[in-house]
Protein backbone atom coordinates (compact mmCIF):
# COMPACT_ATOMS: atom_id res chain seq x y z
CA UNK A 1 0.00 0.00 0.00
CA UNK A 2 1.40 3.38 -0.99
CA UNK A 3 1.68 5.51 2.18
CA UNK A 4 -0.46 8.60 2.73
CA UNK A 5 2.56 10.93 2.66
CA UNK A 6 3.20 10.24 -1.01
CA UNK A 7 -0.35 11.17 -1.98
CA UNK A 8 -0.18 14.31 0.12
CA UNK A 9 3.07 15.28 -1.57
CA UNK A 10 1.52 14.85 -5.04
CA UNK A 11 -1.51 16.83 -3.91
CA UNK A 12 0.68 19.64 -2.54
CA UNK A 13 2.66 19.76 -5.77
CA UNK A 14 -0.52 19.99 -7.84
CA UNK A 15 -1.86 22.74 -5.61
CA UNK A 16 1.44 24.63 -5.90
CA UNK A 17 1.32 24.36 -9.69
CA UNK A 18 -2.26 25.65 -9.64
CA UNK A 19 -1.42 28.66 -7.47
CA UNK A 20 1.60 29.42 -9.65
CA UNK A 21 -0.61 29.27 -12.73
CA UNK A 22 -3.04 31.81 -11.29
CA UNK A 23 -0.15 34.09 -10.35
CA UNK A 24 1.88 33.96 -13.56
CA UNK A 25 -0.58 33.55 -16.42
CA UNK A 26 -2.58 36.41 -17.90
CA UNK A 27 -4.96 34.43 -20.11
CA UNK A 28 -8.30 34.15 -18.29
CA UNK A 29 -8.99 30.62 -19.58
CA UNK A 30 -5.61 29.30 -18.42
CA UNK A 31 -6.16 30.95 -15.02
CA UNK A 32 -9.43 29.03 -14.88
CA UNK A 33 -7.67 25.76 -15.69
CA UNK A 34 -5.25 26.45 -12.83
CA UNK A 35 -8.19 26.84 -10.46
CA UNK A 36 -9.42 23.43 -11.62
CA UNK A 37 -5.99 22.01 -10.82
CA UNK A 38 -6.22 23.36 -7.26
CA UNK A 39 -9.68 21.83 -6.79
CA UNK A 40 -8.36 18.50 -8.00
CA UNK A 41 -5.43 18.66 -5.61
CA UNK A 42 -7.89 19.09 -2.74
CA UNK A 43 -9.92 16.13 -4.06
CA UNK A 44 -6.84 13.91 -4.09
CA UNK A 45 -6.15 14.77 -0.45
CA UNK A 46 -9.77 14.00 0.43
CA UNK A 47 -9.65 10.54 -1.13
CA UNK A 48 -6.22 9.74 0.34
CA UNK A 49 -7.41 10.67 3.84
CA UNK A 50 -10.64 8.74 3.23
CA UNK A 51 -8.63 5.56 2.70
CA UNK A 52 -6.28 6.27 5.61
CA UNK A 53 -9.08 6.96 8.11
CA UNK A 54 -11.31 4.19 6.71
CA UNK A 55 -14.20 6.61 6.36
CA UNK A 56 -16.11 7.03 3.09
CA UNK A 57 -17.23 10.59 3.96
CA UNK A 58 -14.11 11.89 2.24
CA UNK A 59 -15.31 10.43 -1.07
CA UNK A 60 -18.74 11.92 -0.46
CA UNK A 61 -17.08 15.32 -0.12
CA UNK A 62 -15.23 14.82 -3.41
CA UNK A 63 -18.56 14.15 -5.10
CA UNK A 64 -19.92 17.50 -3.89
CA UNK A 65 -16.69 19.31 -4.77
CA UNK A 66 -17.05 17.97 -8.32
CA UNK A 67 -20.63 19.27 -8.56
CA UNK A 68 -19.57 22.71 -7.33
CA UNK A 69 -16.61 22.71 -9.73
CA UNK A 70 -18.86 21.84 -12.68
CA UNK A 71 -21.28 24.67 -11.79
CA UNK A 72 -18.36 27.05 -11.30
CA UNK A 73 -16.85 26.17 -14.68
CA UNK A 74 -20.09 26.82 -16.58
CA UNK A 75 -20.66 30.21 -14.93
CA UNK A 76 -16.99 31.20 -15.20
CA UNK A 77 -16.72 30.31 -18.86
CA UNK A 78 -19.95 32.24 -19.56
CA UNK A 79 -18.35 35.26 -17.86
CA UNK A 80 -15.24 34.82 -20.02
CA UNK A 81 -17.37 34.66 -23.17
CA UNK A 82 -19.17 37.85 -22.10
CA UNK A 83 -15.83 39.55 -21.39
CA UNK A 84 -14.60 38.60 -24.83
CA UNK A 85 -17.79 39.95 -26.38
CA UNK A 86 -17.37 43.34 -24.69
CA UNK A 87 -13.58 43.81 -24.72
CA UNK A 88 -12.50 41.59 -27.64
CA UNK A 89 -9.80 40.16 -25.36
CA UNK A 90 -9.47 37.83 -22.37
CA UNK A 91 -6.05 39.14 -21.38
CA UNK A 92 -6.67 40.04 -17.74
CA UNK A 93 -4.22 42.98 -17.83
CA UNK A 94 -6.33 44.62 -20.53
CA UNK A 95 -9.56 44.37 -18.52
CA UNK A 96 -9.28 47.07 -15.90
CA UNK A 97 -12.67 48.73 -15.61
CA UNK A 98 -12.88 48.21 -11.85
CA UNK A 99 -9.30 49.37 -11.34
CA UNK A 100 -10.14 52.97 -12.34
CA UNK B 1 3.75 -3.01 -8.69
CA UNK B 2 1.44 -0.63 -6.89
CA UNK B 3 4.30 1.76 -6.20
CA UNK B 4 5.32 1.61 -9.85
CA UNK B 5 1.77 2.51 -10.96
CA UNK B 6 1.62 5.26 -8.36
CA UNK B 7 4.90 6.80 -9.55
CA UNK B 8 3.80 6.59 -13.20
CA UNK B 9 0.38 8.16 -12.63
CA UNK B 10 1.61 10.87 -10.28
CA UNK B 11 4.50 11.80 -12.59
CA UNK B 12 2.02 12.06 -15.49
CA UNK B 13 -0.38 14.11 -13.37
CA UNK B 14 2.19 16.57 -12.04
CA UNK B 15 4.14 16.77 -15.29
CA UNK B 16 1.16 17.56 -17.46
CA UNK B 17 -0.16 19.99 -14.81
CA UNK B 18 3.14 21.86 -15.08
CA UNK B 19 2.76 21.80 -18.86
CA UNK B 20 -0.71 23.38 -18.52
CA UNK B 21 0.81 26.39 -16.79
CA UNK B 22 3.94 26.50 -18.92
CA UNK B 23 2.51 26.09 -22.44
CA UNK B 24 1.78 29.40 -24.18
CA UNK B 25 -1.05 28.02 -26.32
CA UNK B 26 -4.43 27.64 -24.49
CA UNK B 27 -5.59 24.68 -26.64
CA UNK B 28 -2.47 22.69 -25.79
CA UNK B 29 -2.87 23.68 -22.15
CA UNK B 30 -6.36 22.23 -22.23
CA UNK B 31 -5.13 18.99 -23.82
CA UNK B 32 -2.46 18.63 -21.15
CA UNK B 33 -5.12 19.24 -18.51
CA UNK B 34 -7.15 16.33 -19.95
CA UNK B 35 -4.08 14.10 -19.63
CA UNK B 36 -3.58 15.30 -16.06
CA UNK B 37 -7.20 14.56 -15.09
CA UNK B 38 -7.03 11.14 -16.73
CA UNK B 39 -3.95 10.04 -14.85
CA UNK B 40 -5.47 11.40 -11.67
CA UNK B 41 -8.32 8.96 -12.27
CA UNK B 42 -5.66 6.25 -12.15
CA UNK B 43 -4.51 7.55 -8.76
CA UNK B 44 -8.10 7.32 -7.49
CA UNK B 45 -8.27 3.72 -8.69
CA UNK B 46 -5.11 2.96 -6.72
CA UNK B 47 -6.86 4.43 -3.66
CA UNK B 48 -9.79 2.03 -4.22
CA UNK B 49 -12.18 4.91 -4.93
CA UNK B 50 -13.72 3.46 -8.09
CA UNK B 51 -16.73 5.78 -8.20
CA UNK B 52 -14.57 8.89 -7.87
CA UNK B 53 -12.24 7.56 -10.58
CA UNK B 54 -15.22 7.09 -12.92
CA UNK B 55 -16.52 10.57 -12.12
CA UNK B 56 -13.07 12.04 -12.68
CA UNK B 57 -12.92 10.64 -16.21
CA UNK B 58 -16.58 11.26 -17.10
CA UNK B 59 -17.13 14.68 -15.55
CA UNK B 60 -13.68 16.28 -15.57
CA UNK B 61 -11.82 14.74 -18.50
CA UNK B 62 -15.10 14.48 -20.41
CA UNK B 63 -17.68 17.18 -19.75
CA UNK B 64 -15.66 19.99 -18.18
CA UNK B 65 -12.79 19.80 -20.65
CA UNK B 66 -15.16 19.65 -23.64
CA UNK B 67 -16.67 22.86 -22.29
CA UNK B 68 -13.21 24.43 -22.03
CA UNK B 69 -12.24 23.43 -25.58
CA UNK B 70 -15.62 24.60 -26.85
CA UNK B 71 -15.14 28.07 -25.34
CA UNK B 72 -11.58 28.29 -26.68
CA UNK B 73 -12.91 27.40 -30.13
CA UNK B 74 -15.76 29.91 -29.76
CA UNK B 75 -13.46 32.78 -28.82
CA UNK B 76 -11.01 32.02 -31.66
CA UNK B 77 -8.07 33.53 -29.77
CA UNK B 78 -5.36 35.22 -31.74
CA UNK B 79 -1.92 33.60 -31.48
CA UNK B 80 -0.55 36.94 -30.22
CA UNK B 81 -1.03 35.65 -26.68
CA UNK B 82 1.07 36.65 -23.74
CA UNK B 83 4.38 38.37 -23.31
CA UNK B 84 6.76 35.46 -22.65
CA UNK B 85 9.58 37.58 -21.18
CA UNK B 86 7.27 39.12 -18.56
CA UNK B 87 5.86 35.63 -17.95
CA UNK B 88 9.32 34.28 -17.13
CA UNK B 89 9.98 37.17 -14.77
CA UNK B 90 6.73 36.41 -12.93
CA UNK B 91 7.63 32.70 -12.77
CA UNK B 92 10.95 33.61 -11.17
CA UNK B 93 9.33 35.32 -8.18
CA UNK B 94 6.14 33.27 -7.97
CA UNK B 95 7.71 29.79 -7.77
CA UNK B 96 9.84 30.35 -4.62
CA UNK B 97 6.97 32.18 -2.95
CA UNK B 98 4.45 29.40 -3.63
CA UNK B 99 6.91 26.65 -2.69
CA UNK B 100 7.60 28.46 0.58
CA UNK B 101 3.94 28.63 1.57
CA UNK B 102 2.94 25.17 0.35
CA UNK B 103 6.04 23.70 1.98
CA UNK B 104 5.05 25.37 5.24
CA UNK B 105 1.56 23.90 5.08
CA UNK B 106 2.98 20.47 4.20
CA UNK B 107 5.34 20.58 7.19
CA UNK B 108 2.50 21.50 9.52
CA UNK B 109 0.30 18.70 8.14
CA UNK B 110 3.10 16.13 8.38
CA UNK B 111 3.58 17.08 12.03
CA UNK B 112 -0.11 16.45 12.70
CA UNK B 113 -0.12 13.13 10.80
CA UNK B 114 1.63 11.36 13.68
CA UNK B 115 -1.53 11.72 15.77
CA UNK B 116 -3.73 10.32 12.99
CA UNK B 117 -5.49 7.04 13.69
CA UNK B 118 -8.12 5.20 11.60
CA UNK B 119 -11.36 6.22 13.29
CA UNK B 120 -14.00 5.31 10.73
CA UNK B 121 -15.86 2.06 10.35
CA UNK B 122 -15.69 1.90 6.55
CA UNK B 123 -12.77 -0.46 6.11
CA UNK B 124 -12.28 -2.61 2.99
CA UNK B 125 -14.26 -5.46 4.59
CA UNK B 126 -17.25 -3.20 5.24
CA UNK B 127 -17.18 -1.88 1.67
CA UNK B 128 -17.02 -5.45 0.33
CA UNK B 129 -19.96 -6.44 2.53
CA UNK B 130 -21.97 -3.54 1.09
CA UNK B 131 -21.39 -4.86 -2.42
CA UNK B 132 -18.56 -2.61 -3.61
CA UNK B 133 -17.46 0.99 -3.48
CA UNK B 134 -20.25 2.43 -5.63
CA UNK B 135 -23.03 0.77 -3.62
CA UNK B 136 -21.49 1.75 -0.31
CA UNK B 137 -21.05 5.34 -1.45
CA UNK B 138 -24.58 5.50 -2.84
CA UNK B 139 -26.04 4.24 0.40
CA UNK B 140 -24.05 6.85 2.31
CA UNK B 141 -25.08 9.58 -0.14
CA UNK B 142 -28.78 8.96 0.36
CA UNK B 143 -28.59 8.68 4.16
CA UNK B 144 -25.91 10.88 5.68
CA UNK B 145 -25.52 13.15 2.66
CA UNK B 146 -29.16 13.52 1.63
CA UNK B 147 -29.60 17.22 2.49
CA UNK B 148 -26.39 18.37 0.74
CA UNK B 149 -27.37 16.19 -2.21
CA UNK B 150 -30.73 17.93 -2.54
CA UNK B 151 -29.14 21.37 -2.08
CA UNK B 152 -26.83 20.46 -4.97
CA UNK B 153 -29.81 20.47 -7.32
CA UNK B 154 -30.58 24.07 -6.33
CA UNK B 155 -26.96 24.98 -6.99
CA UNK B 156 -27.10 23.47 -10.47
CA UNK B 157 -30.36 25.31 -11.17
CA UNK B 158 -28.74 28.60 -10.11
CA UNK B 159 -25.80 27.84 -12.42
CA UNK B 160 -28.12 27.14 -15.36
CA UNK B 161 -30.14 30.33 -14.83
CA UNK B 162 -26.97 32.37 -14.27
CA UNK B 163 -25.41 31.18 -17.50
CA UNK B 164 -28.58 31.96 -19.43
CA UNK B 165 -28.66 35.50 -18.02
CA UNK B 166 -24.98 36.00 -18.85
CA UNK B 167 -25.27 34.59 -22.35
CA UNK B 168 -28.26 36.75 -23.30
CA UNK B 169 -27.44 39.75 -25.42
CA UNK B 170 -28.22 43.05 -23.72
CA UNK B 171 -30.94 45.11 -25.38
CA UNK B 172 -30.18 48.79 -25.46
Amino acid sequence: MVPLHYYLLVSALLFAIGVTGVLVRRNAIVIFMSIELMLNAANLSFVAFSRELQDLSGQLFVFFVMVVAAAEVTVGLAIIVTLHRNWKTIHVDAIRMLKG
Amino acid sequence: MELFLFVTFSALTVGSAAAVVWHPHPVKSALFLILSFFSMGGLYLLLQAEFIALMQVLVYAGAVMVLFLFVIMLLNLKPRGEDRAAFKVRVRWAVPLVLFFVGGVLTAVTGALARLAPAGSHGPDWVAAQGGNIRALGRLLFTRGLLPFEVTSVLLLVAVVGVMVLAKKERR
